[in-house]
């Protein structure tokens, strides 16, 4: 459809004024806020739209991870053996009443079946996250696809405090967003919800039904 | 002019209709609320609604020169880009896709465009079964109708009409009218459409230029699902929704998601940048965007009227006008509804077909008073209805004229000449006021709901004449 291309561009441009808009595109906000309390504001906003939030400590993690996966009685738990929580995970996951580890390295349309009818729960890294409004930066990779903080019913989201920004302006500031990004980067702020009958809030609509977050505060 | 009498018609009947009047109500009250409280400091509000107006003013205003350089980056990054400039060529380059992979399903998350497309009916014509995956679009799809609000297509009905649709169509899951439990069974039921289809499609909230992404707003997870699971994603979306920069975003997000709903930010924020890149293990293969005009390009061409492309469809002027909150969305009969649909569509449809949907408001305000981008439509439904009046054919707005009645139009000529022209005014004046027992005591439609108004027995210049005023 190049003709269509082609009017649409020429009646735009007989049109173009050549104004110029002067404003400010700099990433800039007037939020300030320290550490701690990014951590509260953080924790804060995500207990509002029903996520968990654990603050933890570096060496703490794992035993929290664990006491979570059978406190919900999960039957599997995926995640990815090659991405930045890989090593830690298959290395103390011995403990004998744990569920299984899931770990693929074939293409999602191989297993797309266990995926969306077998998994309970998937485990990943976060890039960032966004004190301000409560929201973890997922930056998905080959080892860690995008679909493991989508389908499965418990996402499980592990994120360090010393990428904690205050806004979103920051966090591509900051990031260097403008750099490159990969094929998807997401801001997930919850469970998935709909108000969509009778304005009443539900959680647990076509994504995850529980958002848990690992906040390790160092 | 049969446009304008289904528009009164409908307007009539939702307004006779209290299971309307109250979902409305009810609906655009807990709205209204949500997002005062989403901007408590007004100052705060008043800048970065500012800010958002220059954002949007300056991608239209280099508009050719962004939508050149989104579509180098998105190819660059390998998403394949399409021009329309109909509908149906949209709705052609859609199908050319689907058909290009044999496939016959199409999952849907929510796109205002492709309403504006009719794109459902279209594809149904050439035996593509589409399902619409938000859960308000799944409901309304149910029975056939159209969105009543851009943000809450189901809007209009409530939860006990819902629980009674399911339970129709879907007989053979247990009736409940519990909102939990109706969602996990939406959720269940298209849980297996996401897995088998080949093709998703949704809108775009914003496209970036500078780094060819295209972003997403939602909160079911439906968008994400659809522009992630299948082989396939296809994201349609009309021109004006380019932006320039990445920083740009940051800014339109907060305006958008608060200005909707009161949410700081809604569940997911999707930025979509490539297809499916080798090594990666999920993902869409092939990614296409279609770029629509149907007549963007031309009010485009008003320096005035091209503030209606600054909208990011947040709702808030709907929700905070009187006049949508008592009829609701369907008595327009346009995609879009409310205040920004009474400027839009008749732009886009012309004033011959739309030229009612201007005078649809009371003028009060509300609408700019809470848009995140400032657009004047007071203002401009004003314009709107000197367009369909104006005799000239200069304007560039289609159906310019196309309301102008002769009979208005000699009375307003007569008055004119009698009021500059004083001894004409004086007679006419005397002739009126002695002959005010002629007057009607029916005039149409005024006096259906009041009485008409009475003629007095002399004009105000007689009563100070004899009171002794001077002439001046």
């Amino acid at each position: 459809m190049s003709n269509a291309r082609e009017r649409i561009f020429r009646r735009l441009q007989q049109a173009e004024t050549g104004i110029q808009i002067d404003y400010d595109s700099t990433f800039t906000t007037n939020i300030e806020m320290t550490k701690a309390e990014r951590i509260a504001h953080f924790c804060e906003r995500m207990t509002s739209v029903s996520a968990e939030v654990h603050v933890t400590a570096k060496d703490q993690w794992l035993t929290k991870l664990k006491g979570i996966v059978k406190e919900k009685q999960l039957n599997n738990l995926l995640y990815a053996a090659e991405g930045p929580l890989g090593d830690a995970l298959t290395a103390t996951w011995t403990d004998e009443d744990l569920p299984p580890l899931i770990s693929k390295s074939a293409d999602i349309d191989e297993w797309k079946d266990e995926l969306f009818f077998g998994i309970d729960a998937a485990i990943t890294s976060s890039r960032a996250g966004i004190a301000e409004t409560g929201t973890l930066v997922i930056w998905p990779t080959e080892q860690e696809p995008r679909t493991y903080s989508l389908v499965p019913p418990i996402h499980i989201a592990v994120l360090y405090s010393d990428r904690l920004y205050t806004s979103f302006e920051e966090t591509i500031k900051k990031e260097q967003w403008r750099g490159g990004m990969p094929s998807n980067v997401l801001l997930i702020s919850g469970p998935s919800k709909s108000a969509d009958i009778e304005q009443t809030l539900a959680y647990g609509v076509h994504g995850p039904t529980e958002l848990i977050v690992l906040l390790i505060s160092e | 002019m049969q446009q304008t009498v289904d528009f009164q018609n409908r307007s009539h009947n939702a307004l006779g209709d209290p299971q309307i009047r109250k979902n409305f109500r009810s609906a655009m009250d807990g709205l209204i609320q949500k997002r005062r409280q989403a901007f408590p400091e007004r100052e705060a509000l008043e800048q970065l609604r500012w800010k958002g107006e220059k954002i949007k003013a300056n991608a239209l205003s280099k508009l050719p020169a962004l939508l050149a350089q989104l579509e180098e980056n998105c190819v660059k990054n390998g998403i394949q880009v399409h021009w329309a400039e109909t509908v149906e060529e949209a709705n052609h380059i859609v199908l050319d896709i689907m058909n290009r992979h044999d496939a016959k399903q199409l999952i849907k998350g929510k796109s205002m465009v492709s309403e504006e497309m009719d794109l459902n009916h279209f594809l149904e014509q050439h035996g593509i079964e589409c399902l619409e995956s938000d859960l308000g679009e799944f409901i309304i799809q149910l029975i056939n109708e159209k969105p009543s609000h851009i943000i809450a297509p189901a809007i209009h009905m409530n939860r006990l009409q819902v629980a009674k649709l399911f339970n129709e169509k879907f007989p053979e899951i247990p009736y409940t009218d519990d909102v939990d439990t109706m969602t996990r069974n939406a959720r269940d039921i298209l849980r297996r459409k996401f897995y088998e289809a080949p093709v998703g499609l949704s809108g775009v909230n914003f496209a970036v230029a500078e780094t060819g992404t295209l972003c997403l707003v939602e909160n079911e997870g439906n968008g994400r699902m659809c522009a992630t699971v299948p082989q396939v994603h296809i994201a349609v979306t009309g021109i004006e929704k380019v932006v320039e920069k990445l920083s740009d975003i940051p800014t339109l997000l907060r305006l958008l998601t608060r200005s909707a709903t009161g949410q700081p930010i809604t569940t997911y924020f999707n930025m979509i940048n490539a297809p499916r890149q080798s090594g990666e293990k999920d993902g869409p293969k092939e990614v296409h965007l279609v770029l629509l005009d149907n007549g963007r390009s031309r009010i485009f061409q008003d320096a005035e009227l091209i503030s209606t492309l600054r909208c990011i469809r947040c709702g808030a002027c709907m929700n905070n006008c009187p006049v949508y909150a008592r009829i609701g969305g369907h008595a327009y009969g346009t995609t879009i509804p409310g205040p920004i649909g009474s400027i839009l569509e008749p732009q886009k449809s012309g004033l011959d077909e739309l030229g009612d949907l201007p005078t649809a408001s009371t003028l009060c305000g509300a609408c700019a008073e809470v848009c995140p981008v400032r657009i004047p439509i007071p203002k401009l439904l004003n314009r709107l209805r000197f367009e369909k009046n104006r005799t000239d054919e200069t304007g560039s707005v289609k159906g310019a004229g196309s309301g102008r009645e002769w009979k208005e139009a000699t009375l307003w000529k007569l008055w004119q000449i009698l009021h500059a022209t004083p001894p004409l005014y004086r007679i006419g004046v005397k002739i009126i006021t002695r002959l005010r027992g002629l007057m009607p005591t029916q005039l149409g439609p005024w006096t259906s709901v009041r009485k008409a108004p009475r003629i007095a027995k002399k004009s105000l210049h007689e009563l100070a004449q004899e009171e002794g005023f001077d002439h001046e």
